[in-house]
């Protein structure tokens, strides 16, 4: 009960935003409806900003939900409404044999967690703050420049490649819809045929 | 436990919730009577008398109005997602409302009348009730809070809105919500961009992302050194005056993507009643539907707020000196002017079509607000 008797309102707050981020990934895996599993990932994100805010990151926090919460996710919705994805049907064959490998990969995960946990002393509180804009920009732009530039260059690779593959299976469809239109277009035998129902006639 | 009754700092606590009460109910009045404004503002713009019955000059119309929404049926249809349903209007509120401990309604240490008087009484009580609470009530601050991030924190929570629009166009399990909800989507995150480099001249002027100390540093020439005009972190002299090129540009390109961004009229796809009904809260009736109005009118406030306080220097305005309590009312008139603007442009000009929407934003907004950043940088090189 030692530790209790120090336990302040930061505590508590971690404790919420930690449990809730928790509960909110198990949402992510265990629904099967991809709309709820997608509002689960948003509520990590926002709870894991909580968690920054509790370590005083408040720029972290902030660009977590920006980007992540507010950009990503929103891409990730939009997807799921738009190709209206349905729920997903239990799949148990195919996942007949991977459960076996659950127990060693969750054993190996708790492994390294528990190791880096060790690594990790209690830090020094220090003059700067680790989440400050002033910091993570003179970072970002001095000591991390290359990684960062090469992670941009990496991203409009990825960008570029995503437009290439909607591009050439989109030219197939236009090139179709091109020749039935040119087809459509020709206006000879919709004239032959009225012109033979009024001889008919 | 005692060390966690000390851990909170009591009257800090009790002064901001007091403060996000009274803030509270001023954005709620001033959200209900934009409503009135703009029924009113768009009646004599199309030439008729709008409401005017409930009250003097209809000025009861929003709690009429109100009173309607509360006491209507609320129809919940049988297809929807009822979870989903019914969380989405929240969704869509409460990140809206969250923005508002950030808002500099005006200055610092604004002396409080009868603060003198208060200071005793709360001093007084908390020695007899052995509190030991030391609290200095003779002036206040006209904002919640500040942090260092504060204009990213409004991005942040304006971000989050989207969802509400988003969720209520998915689980209304109905044609016309999924396609405003789509739209919206689409159309919220297309204009971010646009709205939050546009600010990005204005933090190069200012050098923080701090909302209150952004508008602190436009108090020079007598409360009128606004941003654009300028502003203040240039310099002294003519030559400050080079950073108001960037300013006006970036004061367009942000009010341009505001609208856009509330889903405003000429902008306003997600709720075009010629092809969508009413867009992603079709569905919805009584108080839900009412939930979606009022966080339209918060986050029209909210925007106007930021356009106030990031280019038309928030409460600083002439005099400011020397009547210090003339912030708030400076404040607010600028936040009334852009509201108006909002009912002007609805009076004015027709929609968009949704392609020119897309094409506006990202041909010609984004790439405009990417130079204006490239020509603010340069000048402020130029003029440092």
């Amino acid at each position: 009960m030692e530790q209790f008797a120090q336990i302040q309102v930061s505590h508590l707050f971690f404790l919420a935003f930690a449990s809730l981020a928790v509960v909110a990934a198990f949402n992510v895996i265990l629904q099967r409806n991809p709309i709820y599993s997608a509002i689960g990932l948003i509520v990590v994100m926002c709870s894991l900003a909580g968690l920054f805010l509790t370590l005083a990151a408040e720029f972290i926090a902030a660009i977590q939900i920006i980007v992540y919460a507010g950009a990503i996710m929103v891409l990730f919705v939009f997807v799921i409404m738009l190709l209206n994805v349905r729920e997903e049907d239990a799949k148990a064959d195919r996942q007949k044999y991977l459960k076996f490998l659950a127990v060693p990969l969750f054993l190996a995960l708790i492994a390294e967690v528990m190791a880096v946990l060790k690594t990790i002393g209690n830090p020094a509180a220090s003059e700067t703050v680790p989440g400050a804009v002033e910091t993570v920009a003179e970072g970002m732009f001095t000591t991390y420049l290359l990684p960062f530039e090469a992670t941009s260059v990496l991203i409009l690779m990825a960008i570029v490649g995503s437009m290439l593959l909607a591009r050439r299976e989109s030219k197939e469809e236009t090139d179709e819809i091109e020749e039935a239109l040119t087809v459509a277009n020709q206006p000879t035998p919709i004239v032959e045929e009225s012109s033979e129902e009024e001889v008919h006639a | 436990m005692s060390s966690l009754i000390n851990s909170i700092d009591f009257p800090y606590v009790l002064g901001a919730l007091i403060k996000v009460a009274i803030f509270w109910i001023t954005i709620m009045i001033i959200c209900a009577y934009a409503v009135y404004a703009e029924r009113r503002v768009l009646a004599v713009i199309q030439n008729r008398l709008g409401p005017n019955r409930v009250g003097w000059q209809g000025l009861l119309q929003p709690f009429a109005d109100l009173i309607k929404f509360i006491f209507k049926e609320d129809i919940i249809p049988m297809s929807v997602n009822r979870a989903l349903y019914v969380m989405a209007p929240v969704i869509s509120l409460v990140p809206a409302m969250m923005v508002l401990i950030v808002y500099p309604f005006g200055p610092d240490d604004l002396p409080l009348p009868g603060g003198e008087f208060l200071t005793q009484v709360v001093n007084d009580l908390s020695t007899k009730l052995g509190l030991g609470w030391n609290v200095d009530l003779r002036t206040v601050d006209l904002h919640v809070t500040h942090f260092n991030v504060g204009i990213l924190y409004v991005f942040a929570m304006t971000g989050l809105g989207v969802y509400g629009i988003v969720v209520a166009g998915w689980a209304s399990n109905s044609k016309y919500s999924l396609l405003g909800g789509l739209r919206s989507s689409a159309q919220m995150v297309s204009y971010e961009l646009g709205l939050s480099l546009s600010v990005v001249a204005v933090l190069l002027m200012a050098g923080t992302l701090d909302l209150t100390e952004i508008v602190r540093q436009q108090s020079g020439w007598g409360g009128m050194r606004w941003n654009i005009f300028g502003g203040t972190s240039a310099g002294e002299g003519l030559k400050s005056l080079a950073m108001a090129v960037p300013a006006i540009f970036a004061f367009f390109i942000y009010l341009i993507s505001a609208i856009a961004e509330t889903n405003r009229v000429p902008f306003d796809l997600p709720e075009a009643e010629t092809e969508l009904v009413a867009g992603f809260h079709t569905e919805y009736s009584a108080l839900k539907f009412a939930l979606f109005f009022i966080a339209e009118y918060v986050n029209m406030t909210t925007v106007s707020v930021l356009a106030t306080s990031l280019f038309l220097g928030g409460w600083n305005g002439p005099f400011i000196n020397v009547f210090p309590w003339l912030g708030p009312i400076y404040f607010l008139a600028k936040v009334f002017f852009f509201l108006f603007l909002y009912i002007w442009l609805r009076g004015t000009l027709p929609r968009l079509r949704y392609d020119q929407l897309m094409n506006f934003g990202w041909k010609f907004l984004l790439p405009a607000a990417l130079f204006n950043i490239a020509l603010a940088a340069t000048i402020a090189v130029l003029v440092y």
